[in-house]
């Protein structure tokens, strides 16, 4: 993933919102010497059949992930919060018909 | 480290249908497989372009003309999924690049044999894409995540690629006697060839059995054969188009349609590099390859000066 390496034009992420009022979802990468081409080569690789109507890219080694081996630890916050969920509360039969 | 208890707890994950991500722990093996096949996938698509890319300039009118332009480019796509998602192993794409060009990586052998009438790219959308697609629609639920989502994303679009060569095959065959003839010689050449597309027999596939397991693959070189053969027997019926096989049978025990002895003689001598066009297309991927350094460099140069720009204004 070196930049600028003569044989290889750095690696983007390419990210393609399908309608107006999607969000943006991750559809591969592509090869391009600058942004201008990646954009172009995105279009040109994931969006010949109108599968975009916006696309984004941005360079592989700008992106930071989480690690799946810090998944559990990581996400584990949200574990014991059950009262975020509307579920936990109870609401009068009535109004829980209605609703 | 490998020890059995990691192996374990990944065979239970792909038990359990879970995909594998990249960042995923997985064992080296399963790595280097997929290596292997995906890149290997992705090269016969690009090397692909080159038999159809031959019909271009004499497409028969403008329609069959853009037909067959955006086939060729879909082709190129198909490889640049298959690219990408290889490379999310942790391999370079020029390193991938480089086994195909210069080292031993190898590509589908239904690409080393000769189009030589318009015929041929009818058969190859019919019979070629036709197999392809269902050896993708198969991939298409993969255990590795990104070959898998790659593979969904070429089948949406092989379809269109199968259904131009029928088409315009059921045309000719519909047409003079001499269009009648051309297509159904075609299909004699592409017919076997296209068989042998889903590998050796299962007895005779060293890597079969792993990549089911792990569920790379979901289904055998042969039972993925037979599914063509019972479909193509119905289509070619349907356009009055013959298969060359006499031994074509329907099984009223299996239910399947039973075919003849594949000339497997000829599928190693092409596997081995002697088909008839096998030095040829190598000998074009260089080329192109070697051809487009000046515009890769030109276009770093260019990204280089841009970025030095903007530094400067800034």
């Amino acid at each position: 993933m070196t930049d600028n390496n003569n044989d290889n034009w750095p690696l983007w992420e390419v990210f393609t919102q399908p309608k107006s009022g999607k969000p943006h979802e991750h559809a591969g990468s592509v090869h391009a010497a600058d942004k201008e081409m990646a954009l172009q080569n995105a279009r040109d690789t994931y969006a010949r059949r109108n599968e975009g109507v916006s696309i984004w890219v941005v360079k592989s080694k700008h992106i930071t992930a989480s690690t799946p081996e810090d998944m559990g630890p990581f996400f584990d916050p949200a574990n014991d919060k059950p009262y975020r969920h509307p579920q936990f509360y109870s609401v009068p039969r009535a109004v829980k018909k209605r609703s | 480290m490998e020890n059995q208890e990691k192996l374990d707890e990944f065979q239970a994950r792909i038990d359990a249908g879970e995909k594998i991500e990249p960042k995923d722990w997985m064992p080296e093996r399963y790595r280097q497989q997929l290596i292997r096949m995906m890149s290997q996938h992705a090269h016969s698509e690009i090397v692909g372009m080159l038999p159809e890319g031959n019909w271009i300039e004499r497409a028969p009118s403008l329609k069959r003309k853009l037909v067959l332009l955006a086939k060729v480019q879909d082709e190129a796509g198909h490889g640049l999924y298959l690219y990408s998602a290889t490379e999310t192993l942790g391999i370079d794409r020029s390193e991938l690049v480089d086994q195909y060009l210069y080292g031993s990586a190898k590509y589908s052998s239904i690409f080393n044999y000769p189009t030589m009438t318009y015929a041929d790219i009818c058969a190859i959308g019919w019979l070629v894409d036709g197999a392809a697609i269902v050896n993708q629609t198969m991939l298409a639920r993969s255990s590795y995540g990104p070959y898998s989502r790659a593979n969904v994303r070429i089948c949406k679009e092989e379809s269109f690629h199968k259904k131009q060569g029928y088409e315009m095959l059921a045309k000719m065959a519909d047409g003079t006697p001499e269009q009648q003839k051309m297509a159904q010689d075609s299909v004699n050449r592409w017919w076997w060839p296209s068989l042998m597309m889903f590998g050796p027999h299962d007895s005779d596939s060293p890597n079969s059995a792993e990549l089911i397991k792990w569920q790379v693959k979901l289904k055998t070189n042969d039972e993925l054969r037979q599914h063509f053969v019972d479909r193509m027997v119905m289509e070619a019926e349907a356009i009055g188009m013959e298969l060359p096989d006499p031994d074509l049978e329907y099984n009223e025990e299996t239910g399947h349609w039973d075919f003849g002895d594949i000339p497997w003689d000829e599928f190693w001598n092409v596997v081995k590099g002697n088909g008839v066009m096998n030095r040829k297309r190598i000998k074009d991927r260089r080329a192109a390859h070697e051809n487009g350094e000046w515009v890769r460099e030109a276009a770093n140069a260019y990204a280089r000066k841009k970025k030095l720009q903007q530094e400067k204004a800034s």
